[in-house]
């Protein structure tokens, strides 16, 4: 059915994608097709690291977490930008195409009025590219 | 699983560096939450202190609007001849720490460890760095300076070339000449670059080599210790964002006038506070719409755009004005400048106020007030390079730059107005009439094309001032996110529009007297700031890995 799975991860906000996360596991056994983990950071320090070869690090070692823990095939990608706040829908859409992702699963939040200015990420992936798009809500109402 | 695995922050820069063992997180301070349907992520309480003290001014200036004329009308004055010997001195301590920086080993060090390589390219660094640190000044004050200068505000006493009468003073006229592009050097030259390279260094070293947060407070580490994520810190902050915020405002306030200046002289629209006004609220709009694309799709390519546009300009007046004596103003500019520095830099016993206390003194506090923001765009692309590659660059590159302008602009200008001064619309506009933000024009006046040219002029004003207003949103922005970069974008459009309103209100209820005086006020404490800031540097590069 699917080839390969694009997972985004917010390695700051990890306890909002538990849901995601399971998921995106589920699917890669069930279809037995490997997930890359995708995260974007910049080159300063943040919440998560102090520069991009800690936070590539860290990002692999999340990868390899999710494969000890679920058992699927996995690999990890750091995206480093110098505006991530503007530049993260951009840098989904490079990296699903040069790993040929067919299915994208990502954490998405209920949607609001602002999401008619600032459409969510996940919204935004879905008009700009023709792979499937799978949005999982923490929570539901 | 091992440490290296946890998903708290491990102190790893690339190569050695001493890293600063803070139980501090990045973001720990901050709220997130909705206003209405968009989220936020500001520190607590530096936005909300920086930003109901912002609104409180601006209420106080429309509510009392005569009131907040006198005011201003008597701060600026009070403060630029009351502490013109501390901006002066402080000055020249930020210059002579920088020189230091250079001979000393610790210039050795490495921004962002000892085996970080630079991360952006030179071209798009100093496009950046002129786009968004001196663009407007450079148009406001490239003809008006020198031909000032060299006519009326007569530094270190060098007599002015022009009689009472307005006849020409031949054997005053090479002194003047020298003068006027050397005293406007002084302004543009090392002090206002060591003063953003001060700023600059202090961010990178505490943010890349010691993993703090990229924000003012961070440099204050070695010492206030763990109270610099408090209250001592809070303050900092808010000041820097204060200097920011009125730094900016001022800039837009003069791109506005010059602007407006511009399309009155062309087109015959009206010069007035209200074309202004929309003016100022047609560029916040695009400055929203570059803030939205972000840093390198918005920001970078409008800074680039507009300083290809404005090496055009200086070519072509090089080419088209007196070639020969551009050239050799240049460089008798920039002897004068070696030769006068110590006395146009002296604090003390000086009798030139004018020039000191209405010219100096506001420049230093101003560029001061700039400091966080350019300083801030400086440090985030410096990360790879060592200490003194980064001072000699921020130091020497663009200095160079800025007196090629001013000899190129201001050379013609005074060109003009000694060849022929009852003809010159420069003298006009400057001596006879001072009307600042027509002194470019004038100028081009003189040149041929000067319709074409003159439109140039204008979109570069008014680029200039979206590159101003987009990046220092940004900056404003992450100090006001306690150092994050990635914050929500409304935020950043909150900045961008606020700036834009700053401006207008200040504009309007005391025009650019206004403006001037909130410089000052902000720069002022934002001195001590800097000047703490070069001994935490020091203690900083002392424990670092050559």
């Amino acid at each position: 059915m699917f080839r390969h799975i694009l997972a985004p991860v917010d390695l700051a906000h990890l306890d909002r994608l538990s849901r995601a996360l399971e998921v995106t596991a589920d699917l890669a056994r069930h279809y037995g097709i490997a997930v890359t983990y995708v995260a974007v950071t910049a080159p300063q320090p943040g919440k998560v690291a102090h520069n991009p070869e800690e936070f590539s690090r860290k990002l692999k070692a999340f990868a390899d977490e999710q494969t000890a823990r679920h058992g699927h095939g996995a690999d990890a990608r750091a995206v480093i930008s110098h505006d991530p706040a503007v530049d993260l829908d951009r840098a989904l859409r490079q990296v699903r195409e040069e790993i040929g992702a067919d299915l994208v699963v990502m954490g998405s939040h209920l949607p609001t009025l602002g999401d008619y200015v600032w459409p969510s990420h996940g919204g935004k992936l879905a008009l700009h590219t023709h792979a499937s798009i799978l949005l999982v809500r923490e929570h539901e109402d | 699983m091992t440490d290296e695995t946890t998903l708290q922050g491990i102190p790893e820069p690339e190569g050695p560096t001493e890293l600063i063992d803070t139980e501090y997180e990045i973001g720990q301070d901050n709220i997130e939450g909705n206003v209405g349907p968009f989220g936020f992520d500001i520190h607590n309480p530096v936005f909300l202190i920086s930003g109901l003290t912002i609104v409180a001014f601006v209420f106080y200036t429309l509510a009392l609007p005569d009131q907040a004329n006198a005011f201003f009308g008597w701060l600026r004055p009070f403060l630029t001849s009351t502490f013109d010997w501390f901006f002066m001195g402080a000055a020249n301590i930020f210059v002579l720490f920088c020189l230091l920086l250079i001979v000393l080993p610790v210039g050795g060090v490495r921004l962002g460890g000892r085996d970080a390589t630079p991360d952006y390219s030179y071209v798009g660094w100093f496009a950046m760095l002129f786009a968004a640190g001196m663009g407007i000044g450079l148009m406001f004050f490239g003809v008006l300076e020198p031909v000032y200068h060299m006519a009326i505000s007569e530094p270190l006493g060098v007599p002015s070339p022009f009689a009472e009468d307005g006849s020409l003073i031949p054997e005053n006229v090479d002194a003047a000449r020298t003068i006027g592009l050397a005293a406007t050097i002084y302004h543009w030259g090392l002090h206002p670059w060591a003063i953003y390279a001060v700023v600059a260094l202090a961010l990178a070293l505490f943010s890349y080599n010691k993993g703090l947060p990229l924000t003012i407070r961070s440099a204050f580490y070695p010492i206030l210790g763990e109270r610099v994520w408090g209250w001592w810190g809070h303050a900092i902050d808010t000041l820097a964002v204060f200097a920011t915020l009125f730094g900016l405002a001022t800039s837009l306030g003069f791109g506005a006038q010059q602007a407006n200046a511009g399309l009155n002289h062309i087109f015959g629209i009206p010069d007035t506070i209200s074309v202004q006004v929309i003016l100022i609220t047609a560029i916040t709009g695009v400055a929203l719409y570059s803030v939205l694309r972000g840093l390198d799709g918005g920001v970078k390519v409008l800074s680039e755009i507009n300083m290809g546009l404005a090496a055009l300009l200086l070519l072509f007046v090089l080419l088209a004005g007196p070639t020969l004596t551009i050239l050799s103003d240049f460089a008798s500019g920039l002897v004068a400048y070696g030769k006068d520095l110590p006395a146009l830099s002296n604090p003390f016993g000086r009798e030139d106020t004018g020039y000191v206390e209405g010219w100096t003194s506001f420049y230093w506090a101003w560029w001061i007030s700039w400091s966080p923001f350019v300083g801030m765009f400086i440090a985030r692309v410096s990360r790879g390079r060592t200490v003194r590659e980064f001072i000699i660059a921020v130091l020497l590159v663009p200095s160079l730059v800025c007196v090629l302008w001013m000899a190129v602009f201001g050379g013609t200008a005074i060109d003009q107005v000694l060849t022929d001064p009852a003809a010159s619309a420069v003298k006009a506009q400057v001596i006879d009439a001072y009307n600042p933000p027509m002194s470019l024009f004038a100028m081009l006046e003189g040149l041929p094309l000067a319709s074409i040219t003159s439109v140039v002029g204008i979109v570069l004003v008014i680029v200039f001032f979206v590159t101003s207003s987009d990046s220092g949103s940004l900056v404003i922005d992450t100090i006001t996110a306690g150092g994050k970069i990635d914050a929500p974008v409304p935020q950043r459009v909150f900045w961008c529009t606020f700036e834009g309103a700053v401006a207008i209100v200040l504009l309007v209820g005391g025009g650019l007297g206004a403006l001037q005086a909130m410089v000052i006020s902000t720069g002022l404490p934002f001195t001590v700031v800097l000047l703490l800031m070069c001994w935490a540097i020091l203690k900083g590069l002392l424990g670092e890995h050559r």
